[in-house]
Formats: C-alpha cells, structure tokens, sequence
C-alpha cells in the first residue's frame, strides 16, 4: 500500500457563466462565478471524477496548501490526497465554493453588475437544488458527465442526495456523511436563534452592511458560538475542557473564566473575521428548506425511487445535530427502494464535527468503498 | 468473478438458497455469504452487522450492508422484503430469541437459522462429569462466554412450533461433515430452514 501524502500546492480557479440561471425562489441571476479547485488527472474516459461537496460554512479549498507557510491546509486534508481514503492518484477530485458563499463565488458580497453595489440584502436565496444546478454546469465545464461519486457531510451530504435524484444518470455513487433527509424542528429552531444574532446585530443595516462600511461582529460571533456548541457532544466538550478555569480561581465577573468560553469566544472572533454574515444567513435557510420528499408528498422513499447511484451513508453515534437516527431515515428508504447502500454508524465522542476528524475506522469504510469505486470506473 | 471458497455451514446454506433470490444475512460478518451468492447465484440482498471492521470489510467486498443491533429487531425492513432471511450462529447470543425469529418470518419467507448443537455428546459428556461444555462450536468457559441461550437441535425445532412455524429442512454438521445418524448427539452445528405454518 502506498503511503498518504499531503497533496502539496493548490491553487484555486474560477469559473464564470455567462447563461442566466433561476433560481427556485424564482429570481434570476443573468451571470455567476463559481470558485473550485481541482486535485488529481482526469482520466482519459472521464470517468473518475469526484465531486466533494461543501458543508454550512465550507469553501472550494478541500485539501492542499497555497503556500508552503500556510498554517492550514484545505478542510478535508485528512480524508483527501494521494493514498488517502479519497485517492488523488486515482480520482479527479473537485470542490467548489457554492453559488451564495463568501470565497470568490458569486454571493451577497459580490458586485452586482445593476447597481455596481455589493447585492447585499438583494441576494436572492439560494437552495439545495439550486447549488446541484450549478454544480452540474460546472460539470459540464470541466467535461464531467457523470461523477464516479458525489459526496459531502452535513449540508455537503444533502447536496449529494439531491444529486442522486436530480441527476440519477450523472452520479455512479453518493457518500452521505453525518445528514439528515430534512431537519428537524429543533435544528430550524436553532438556526433561526443564529441568524436572529445576526439580523439583530445593529451592524447589520438590513443587509446592507457593506455600504454603511460596518460587519455584524457580534451577531455573526454569537451564531457561530452557538453553532459550535451544537456541532461538539457534551462528552467531547467535558473531555477537552471540563469546567477548567483560566486563572485557577472563580472571579465573580461576566468575563472569561471557564476554558470553553474562552475557546467559544475565540472560534467565534476567528469566524468572524473571515465569514460574511449574509452568506451564513441564505446557507442555513437552504439548510431548512431542504426536502426532498416534498414533491412527493413527503414521501423520501418515492423521491429516490429514480436514483441511479450506489449509496454508502455514515453517520457518528454522538452526533446530536445530525444524529445517526436521521441518517437510519435515509437508509431505511434507500431499503424500502431497493437501492444499493451500505450504512456505518462510527462510533465517536466528537459530535457532528466527527466527520471532519482523523479516525480510523470511518477512514477505513470510507478507503473500502472509495476503493471499489476506482476499481469499478478503472481510475 | 468467483468468490473465494465457502465456509462448510456457509456452504450449506448457499445450496439452500435458490438463484437470483433476495437475501438478509443477519449478522453477516464479513460478507462472505452475500459475495458468494452474488458471484455464484445472482442473487442480491444486504448484511446486517453490527461490528464496523466487520461492515468495512463487507464494503470491501462490494457487499451493501447496514452497521445495526439485531437486538433492536428489523424495523428498517418491510414485511416480506426478503426471499431469505439467514442468521447464522448468532442466536445463541441474543436476548430476545422470540422477537429475532418472529421478525424473520416478517421480513422473509424463508428462514435460516444455524447455531451450536447443546445435544452434541461431547457437551452432553462435559455436563456429566460435572464441568460446563467448551466444544469446538461452543468455545468459550461459563465466564467469559456470549452465548446466553443455547439449545438442542430438539429444543429449537420445538420452539418453532410454539411460534406457528415449521421446519423445512435440517441439516447437521460436524466439522463441516453432515451427520445423518443420530444427528442430535453427533452432531455439533445444526442448520434449520423454517417458514410460517
């Protein structure tokens, strides 16, 4: 077996369409640009191509470094490179900053050509589907017919099942990785305390903080905070930081005192410097939104009855937000349709973030299947 | 593609099994019994397991499998989903020896069921002269052993009775050899097809 390696320097580009796309809230945007990067060779059947799909806040930058100083390569370096579960010696492996997003795809901070603004509160939603569209057009780009796997976690996952029933013919196989069908109530509620931080943040000007020189700091800090907390369990929290004090000593103040707090303000600050605020908004309504039952009468087992793909669906069992009973959800109608799936349920302390994690035994399910793919489309 | 050859039980079970049927091999291991009757018969079906290095290596063999307790029985299935349901020296470990039976005839038509033969004389023998079996098919000591529920070919087939079901077939093995005499005592391994009365 060969070893993993980093996959080295990568460098991103950008895509730029010209033909209009409407969207499904029914606004049309007359011209895009999607930022991806591309790691591997395509082979010469064009068959080994992967799509990863990027969770709530994720970007194109999935694996690699920009420059040999980079503190941190791309989020998902552990999982993608040459020998890694997804092979880059074997695949075309793509990723790509969704159409919304605030790392050079076209979203609410772009220039919009009408006005010479930036779209601000003028962005339109942006759903699910809507981003499997525009994926699909980046594939056409790149002469990708048919991806040998779509895969994703989180949000990343349902734009993977989305595929296999918008797409059937262009996805051999979907990885679904810590997801749900549709959220539940309780997600919803947590989604909307998050973004009711930012659209209450006085820096928010409606949306229009860009021209009044301002960023919601504040409530995008808090929306992250509270995210992380639903993204950790308990139990992974107690073990990394307990009710360890800073200073040994309660002080009796609103200042930090417990290590989590300190760690929570600092993942808070970090988000908000480098994530726009309007992008967190339109992903975690696409986040709700997303059913694909709904244009079947809620039913999930008829909405995948068309799909082509092989399916292999990992969840982790201390993941609380996307809990492995949502993604049993999946399973059990991708049996009830006779598809091909395969499910492992990792057993995890480190919530939903596990999917992001090094572990071995979801490494080793996920090299298994990722294995039989590239034996099966001769990568 | 052939698969590798069959574990003699496993071997069994196969000839049991009809061509280009469905099958739900509970407690599947690594998917060796699937692969084969992919390669061999055609047929199609999924695993059930519940160890993840045993689900990887399912996923490593192309064989689709669900990482679950049967414990918790088979809500994920349909009723009748299956040609076959096979739950091979499993049951002997399971608390719920009823609920797994019974859910078997819900998801299939035919059950297969093999486990450890406590009518085996070596067990028989081990009992009296005072000691607890530890046998080829039983090789755990009373302390450590998973098996919570062992039987006799007998005691088993009475069970499926109780349960308005019956026995289609049986098969009796020791070390992979069938045993056509005296199959409750020669015996160590038992193999029993079974559907609704």
């Amino acid at each position: 077996m060969t070893t993993s390696r980093s996959i080295g320097l990568v460098t991103a580009q950008k895509a730029v369409f010209d033909t209009p796309i409407t969207l499904s809230s029914g606004v049309t945007l007359p011209r895009y640009e999607l930022v991806y990067e591309t790691y591997g060779t395509l082979n010469a059947a064009r068959s080994n191509a992967i799509l990863v799909c990027h969770a709530l806040s994720g970007n194109h930058h999935l694996a690699g470094r920009y420059r040999e100083d980079d503190k941190n390569p791309g989020w998902w370096d552990n999982m993608i490179g040459p020998g890694k579960p997804i092979d880059t010696d074997r695949f075309f492996v793509v990723g790509v900053n969704n159409l919304g997003g605030c790392h050079g795809s076209t979203g609410p901070s772009s220039i919009d050509p009408d006005t010479g603004q930036p779209y601000g509160s003028r962005f339109p939603l942006v759903l699910v589907r809507d981003w499997v569209e525009t994926q699909a057009r980046l594939a056409d780009l790149l002469g990708i017919d048919c991806f040998a796997a779509v895969i994703g976690g989180s949000l990343g996952g349902m734009q993977a099942l989305r595929w296999t029933i918008t797409y059937p013919e262009r996805v051999r196989h979907a990885l679904v990785i810590a997801s749900a069908p549709k959220l539940t109530a309780q997600n919803i509620a947590f989604n909307d305390v998050a973004r009711q931080a930012i659209l209450t943040d006085p820096d928010f000007y409606g949306g229009d903080y860009y021209q009044h020189g301002t960023v919601p700091r504040r409530g995008l800090r808090l929306a992250r905070m509270l995210g992380h907390i639903t993204y950790l369990s308990d139990d992974g929290m107690g073990e990394k930081f307990g009710r360890l004090l800073r200073s040994g000593e309660y002080k009796y103040g609103f200042d930090v005192e417990f290590e989590i707090e300190s760690y929570l303000r600092y993942q808070g600050d970090k988000f908000s410097d480098y994530f726009d605020a309007n992008t967190y908004l339109l992903m975690t309504k696409a986040l709700d939104y997303f059913d694909p039952a709904r244009h079947y009468d809620g039913d999930l087992v008829r909405a995948l009855a068309a799909t082509r793909a092989g399916f292999l669906v990992v969840s982790f069992t201390s993941d609380w937000r996307f809990s492995p009973a949502r993604s049993r959800e999946i399973v059990k109608a991708l049996l009830d349709a006779r598809k091909r799936v395969s499910y492992a349920e990792i057993e995890s302390k480190h919530g939903h973030d596990a999917f992001l994690m090094e572990d071995e035994a979801y490494q080793a399910v996920m090299r298994a299947y990722l294995s039989n793919i590239a034996n099966e489309v001769h990568a | 593609m052939n698969a590798p050859a069959l574990r003699p039980d496993l071997r069994h079970i196969a000839d049991w099994i009809a061509p280009d049927s469905s099958v739900l091999d509970l407690g599947c291991g690594d998917g060796s019994l699937l692969a084969w009757l992919a390669a061999n018969k055609h047929c199609q079906g999924y695993g059930v397991e519940i160890d993840v290095a045993s689900v990887t290596a399912c996923v490593a063999k192309g064989v689709s499998v669900i990482q679950s307790d049967l414990e918790a029985g088979l809500s994920g299935f349909e009723d009748n989903a299956f040609d076959f349901v096979v739950l091979s020296l499993t049951i002997q470990a399971m608390h719920n020896v009823e609920g797994i039976l019974k859910e078997i005839l819900r998801v299939g038509r035919t059950g297969i069921v093999t486990f450890p033969n406590f009518g085996y004389w070596e067990n028989r023998w081990q009992l009296l002269i005072g000691r607890m079996p530890v046998s080829e098919t039983i090789p755990y000591e009373w302390y450590n052993t998973p098996n919570i529920h062992l039987c006799t070919v007998y005691d088993f087939e009475r069970l499926l009775k109780r349960l308005g079901m019956w026995s289609t077939g049986r098969v009796v093995l020791h070390q992979g050899e069938k045993v056509d005499v005296l199959p409750n005592l020669l015996g160590s391994l038992a193999l029993v097809r079974f559907e609704r009365a």
